[in-house]
């Protein structure tokens, strides 16, 4: 088969399952939809791979298969189009691989919903419409496929559709997304006058010459590589969940668990990384914009993570933790260091569809109860999901040892985003030191949140088992929960005795594939993503004009720069132990204080609070406001009520004239002939 | 294949013969003379389709100029010229695909005085095409005109609870719109010697005269398109309309406003365009902002997609006047798509009303449960009204925002804000009709689509897909009278 071929038959695999799933799902039955969606998406994730290695080994040359013309007016020319070169080849494996893996862990998490052909046909679809994102060899494209992910977002966010919070929570993703989208388009635009094309081929060798050029945007004066790469980026904050765009994606766990592990963790939400790295081209030229997405980036990542600290349901710490983890991607790619930040995408794609599958196992072993405080101690219970768990904690926080270079996957990856933070500051780039700082003080936080997760979930004692006494106790610091509406599972176990269990093999297995990924892939692939072989991996596929440097240099890093992440780390992990394991209450007393930090951090920053009255509130206010006093009062009341009452009024003045006494007629009359009579003679008497 | 337009445009005629015919023989208010006048308009409708179909074939798309010419003397000096190019030549099959599929959504729902009815609606269709196939200006002010007349009766006669109020509240905005136009007509016949349009458009006005005219054209075409704040006609006609009224509303009659800007305001009158297009712009971004907020409000399905409808014309009137080749072609798909799309979304409030007879958008919530089918299709059309990539709804307005931009960064970035609103309303309004648990005890029972109306609605899907996926099916046919409209606007303004 060529090359051409293999790459057409990934794309179109998952999209053909959809379609069998989605349009004949309810024909063909829920097992047979769920081997099509599945099947295919194991070819497409072996495909992946098989694309992956040729084309990172050289062994195919990049290339680009042309499907149909788009659209085409003038200039503004769109082809359907396959683009594979190494970057590209990236997120086909991050993709298909746990993409695949969500499938068949669906098999198990979804056993009991009603509607699975739905599901994988929603699932698959997302699938397409990532794979269209990555292989874009335009703009168009690429916008398409943005929007794609994010409709396939929608659909599984409010998947359980019978539900307020998901229904909501499903909007918001959408809306927040598509006020980035808004930037975005604004983004395409600029491109597109600024270079006469939207080709990423033909835009990126005409770069570097119009650099320097200024144009005038609403009115201010800015550089053009400025503007353009500042609006692409504001997409980028919304499908990414960025600071002040980020309020949708803690919400988005509404959706069914392998939603989360799949688009909510491992690909859509990292498409804004994918994206600046791909127009690193433009982004090199663009200084400010790059500073935008450091401080961005470095906010979010401290941010996120001091909410992590403080949420009791563990799909929220997981998705605060994803958003902190892009932050880190994206300060990195702000520095210039778009390797590192394509390596962390990677490695962080295994360890966090690994947290969020493993959280789905202990939801599932938990009779879907998603609130850490009434948890505890299930380490014994459930010994293959706590295994793999650890391993994931393991991963995220980065452990490993500096000297000999040994260490789970983001281990690798973390410490290259921090050196390469420290080396952009240590050249004079003042956000990098900022981004260094933030970075460290992060990985601090994430090993404590993530530790006190595996704390209060596995180890300490066990909060269950007392049905009685916590169904009434705890109701009412519930409010935050959202158990998955499986309730009739409950009853339907058999085992009424609410003792936790291993979940399905079908679930272990693709959280035990994760967990070999999640402890190798960084060892393995370190090397060619930004070690001493990362030329021939990328061979030209992103820019390398900073990040030679920035990389480069890691080999010489000072000793507590290296050891520093370790060592906060370190901090992390005894603090949390301490708090929940050493003194196991302590985090809880903190709570029920209600001190102001905690509140603050509990809160998530009163965003929501805050969005709700500036734009929902106002939005609202505004809409009835142009409604009934605009259109009604204003428009209605000048324009044709306005005038037909007047016209009535007249008509009904006039009327009253009409007497019917022939004395009024006769005295009008007289007074006509009277006044007609003097004119006359005034006229004509001269 | 000369005379092909003509017998397009009156074919829908020979239809209404035939109804007169039949109900000439049978017994008046027989449901067997019923029955056959909804057979009869829609076995004419469909084939003025496929001869609509015959008019783009046999149209060649890379001549720029007017084809398929006629031109005869009528009477009194006054001629009969007809004629399509680029930029009508679409309108026409947009009618004839829209016609059949309303007859078909009337089929059941129109009890009373169907030969009438089924009357109104061949007249109106061939009033319609008509407007796009006119090459003269007075031949098209009387079919413009025109068809004022029948779709007043469909409002004012099988309208809901408040129609004579809407229809009169349309007829006297449109007229008073049009009045203008007359006499700016009258005025430019009088100057250049001739009423053909081809030649009007060669015919340089001065300044002064432009402005003037461009003025009178403005004001009946600002209410037909409409643009705010001429506007709060259409929710009031849209909510009363019969379905099928509405979607012929939407689809078409909203067009006849754009379509009447880039054929005449733009060619005959560049400088007064240019002069006027601050204003242009200003207008369409209100409206784009205005009625979206306004759409977020409502509580009537049909007003909440008449609103929409205004802020999506925002995006045509802004292409049309950004004077760019992304502006124009921009303009024209937007239009043949929200013909498409909101013609659709009307249907689909058709569908519940057919059952509930209500549009009250709280009496609906969690029909997925029920219609499942339906549900389907509604999200389909309702992501195509948000504009999303793959619908057709996504490629005017990205074509119009770049064409606007090109020309003011201000009005882009505001008009920009649309794409966050349509996904606000249209998302709500599908929430609360579709999703949710279905509380309603009145809804236990409603059934999911049947055979009618799935055939009315496979080749609105089709058309809304194929069209998102491959936008060239149109703007290769718009390409060649697109570009040639915007060369003479910029040699005539020099901009």
């Amino acid at each position: 088969m060529s090359p051409q071929l293999i790459v057409t038959l990934l794309v179109f695999a998952p999209i053909l399952g959809a379609i069998i799933a989605g349009l004949f799902g309810r024909r063909i039955g829920d097992t047979a939809s769920q081997a099509v969606t599945t099947g295919l998406l194991i070819f497409a994730g072996v495909l992946g791979w098989l694309t992956f290695f040729n084309v990172v080994s050289g062994a195919w040359p990049s290339f680009t298969v042309q499907l149909a013309p788009f659209i085409d007016v003038g200039r503004f020319q769109s082809t359907w189009s396959i683009r594979i070169d190494s970057l590209s080849a990236v997120m086909l494996v991050v993709v298909t691989t746990v993409s695949a893996l969500v499938h068949v862990y669906s098999w198990g998490y979804m056993r009991e919903d009603p509607s699975k052909p739905r599901f994988f046909a929603y699932l698959s679809l997302f699938t397409f419409a990532m794979l269209a994102l990555v292989t874009a060899s335009d703009l168009m494209q690429l916008f398409f496929g943005w929007e794609g992910v994010g409709l396939a977002s929608y659909l599984l966010i409010g998947f359980w559709y019978d539900r307020p919070t998901a229904n909501a929570a499903a909007i918001k993703a959408f809306v927040v997304n598509r006020v980035g989208d808004a930037g975005f388009i604004l983004g395409i635009v600029t491109t597109f006058w600024a270079f006469g094309t939207i080709r990423l081929a033909e835009i990126f060798p005409q770069v570097p010459a119009i650099a320097d050029h200024v144009w005038r945007f609403g009115s201010w004066d800015c550089r053009l590589m400025d503007l353009a790469c500042v609006l692409l980026f504001i997409g980028a904050m919304g499908k990414s969940a960025q600071f002040f765009l980020h309020t949708w994606l803690p919400d988005a766990m509404e959706g069914p668990t392998p939603v989360s592990a799949l688009i909510h963790a491992a690909t859509m939400v990292t498409a804004g990384v994918y994206m600046v790295c791909l127009l690193s081209p433009m982004f090199e030229h663009a200084p400010v914009a790059k500073d935008v997405v450091t401080v961005v980036g470095a906010v979010t990542c401290l941010f996120a993570a001091t909410v992590g600290l403080a949420q009791n349901d563990i799909k929220r710490v997981v998705a605060y933790s994803t958003c902190s983890q892009l932050g880190y991607m994206f300060f990195a790619a702000g520095v210039g260091a778009y390797p590192a930040a394509m390596f962390h995408l990677f490695t962080h794609a295994f360890f966090k569809a690994l947290l969020f599958l493993g959280a789905g196992a202990v939801i599932g072993a938990m009779h879907h109860e998603q609130d850490m405080r009434k948890m505890g101690a299930l380490w014994n219970k459930i010994p293959i999901t706590y295994a793999v768990m650890l391993v994931g904690t393991l991963a995220i926080t980065g452990v490993g040892i500096p000297g000999i270079d040994i260490g789970f996957a983001g281990f690798y990856s973390k410490d290259a985003l921090i050196n390469s933070a420290f080396w952009a500051g240590r050249d004079g780039d003042g956000v990098g030191v900022f981004a260094f700082i933030v970075g460290v003080i992060a990985a601090g936080l994430t090993s404590f949140y993530s530790w006190r997760l595996i704390f209060m979930t596995f180890h300490g004692h066990a909060k269950w088992g007392q049905p009685t006494h916590d169904d009434h106790a705890t109701h009412s610091a519930q409010h935050e929960t959202h158990a998955e509406p499986l309730a009739e599972a409950d009853n339907a176990h058999g085992h009424g005795d609410h003792e936790p269990h291993e979940e399905p093999w079908s679930m272990l297995v693709p959280i035990l594939l994760l967990a070999v990924g999640a402890a190798f892939a960084g060892g393995l692939f370190d090397r060619g993503f930004i070690g001493a072989g990362r030329e021939d991996f990328w061979r030209g596929a992103l820019s390398t004009i900073t990040s030679g440097r920035l990389l480069d240099q890691i080999e010489h890093m000072p000793a507590w720069v290296t050891w520093a992440p370790l060592l906060v780390t370190a901090i992390g992990f005894v603090a949390a132990w301490y708090y929940y394991i050493l003194h196991e209450g302590i985090g809880a007393r903190i709570a029920a204080r209600k001190g102001l930090v905690w509140s603050f951090l509990y809160n998530k920053w009163y965003f929501d609070e805050l969005y709700q009255i500036v734009f929902v509130n106002s939005a609202k206010w505004l809409g009835d406001l142009l409604w009934k006093g605009g259109d009604k009062r204003l428009i209605d009341g000048l324009g044709p009520d306005g005038v037909s009452a007047a016209s009535y009024a007249i008509g009904k003045a006039t009327a009253r004239l009409q007497t019917g006494y022939v004395y009024h007629y006769a005295f009008v009359m007289l007074l006509g002939v009277a006044g007609l009579l003097s004119y006359a003679l005034w006229a004509f008497a001269r | 294949m000369s005379g092909i337009l003509s017998l397009t445009t009156f074919l829908p005629l020979l239809g209404v013969a035939g109804i007169l015919l039949v109900r000439g023989l049978a017994p008046a208010n027989d449901e067997r003379t019923a029955s056959a006048a909804r057979w009869i308009a829609l076995v004419t409708t469909l084939a003025t389709f496929v001869l609509s179909i015959a008019v783009v074939a046999n149209f060649d798309r890379h001549r720029p100029g007017f084809q398929m010419l006629e031109d005869i003397t009528w009477f009194n000096g006054l001629r009969y010229r007809m004629g399509v190019d680029g930029i009508s030549v679409l309108f026409v099959p947009l009618t004839a695909f829209l016609f059949p599929l309303c007859i078909g959504a009337s089929w059941r729902s129109i009890k009373d005085r169907v030969v009438e009815y089924m009357i109104a609606f061949l007249v109106l269709e061939a009033l319609i095409i008509g407007v796009f196939c006119a090459l003269d200006i007075i031949v098209f002010y009387l079919f413009f005109e025109g068809q004022l007349i029948p779709m007043f009766l469909i409002i004012g006669i099988w309208g809901g609870q408040n129609r004579v109020y809407a229809a009169f509240k349309f007829f006297l905005y449109t007229l008073l719109g049009s009045v203008l136009m007359l006499a700016a007509i009258l005025a430019m016949i009088s100057i250049a010697h001739t009423s053909s349009i081809p030649e009007l458009m060669r015919y340089h006005f001065s300044p002064a005269y432009q402005t003037w005219f461009w003025l009178a054209f403005f004001a009946s075409f600002a209410v037909k398109m409409p643009m705010w704040p001429v506007h709060t006609w259409l929710p009031d006609a849209h909510v009363e309309a019969p379905t099928a009224g509405s979607v012929i509303l939407a689809g078409i009659l909203l067009k006849m406003g754009g379509y009447g800007f880039m054929r005449f305001s733009v060619p005959m009158f560049p400088a007064a365009s240019v002069q006027f297009t601050p204003l242009i712009f200003a207008l369409s971004v209100v409206a784009i902002v205005y009625t979206s907020l306004v759409a977020f409000r409502q509580d009537d399905m049909k007003k909440l997609i008449a609103y929409s409808s205004v802020a999506h014309m925002g995006f045509v009137t802004m292409g049309i006047f950004s004077g760019s080749l992304q502006g124009e072609q921009g303009a024209i798909f937007q239009m043949v798509s929200h013909g498409v799309i909101s013609g659709a979304l009307f249907l689909c409030v058709g569908v519940v009303y057919d059952r509930m007879h209500t549009r009250e958008i709280s009496f609906y919530g969690g029909l997925v449960t029920r219609m499942p089918v339906y549900a389907a299709v509604f999200m389909l059309f309702t992501m195509g009204n948000v504009g999303l990539p793959g619908t057709s709804g996504f490629i005017g307005e990205i074509l119009t925002l770049t064409g606007a931009y090109s020309v003011s960064t201000w009005t882009a970035i505001i008009a920009v804000s649309g794409v966050i609103l349509s996904a606000v309303y249209a998302l709500t309004l599908y929430r609360r009709i579709i999703f949710g648990q279905l509380t309603n005890p009145s809804l236990a029972s409603i059934g999911d689509l049947v055979g009618r109306e799935s055939i009315i609605f496979l080749p609105l899907i089709i058309a809304t897909l194929a069209l998102g996926f491959q936008p060239r099916l149109v703007l290769s046919i718009t390409d060649a009278a697109t570009t040639q409209m915007v060369d003479v606007f910029h040699a005539a303004t020099g901009r």
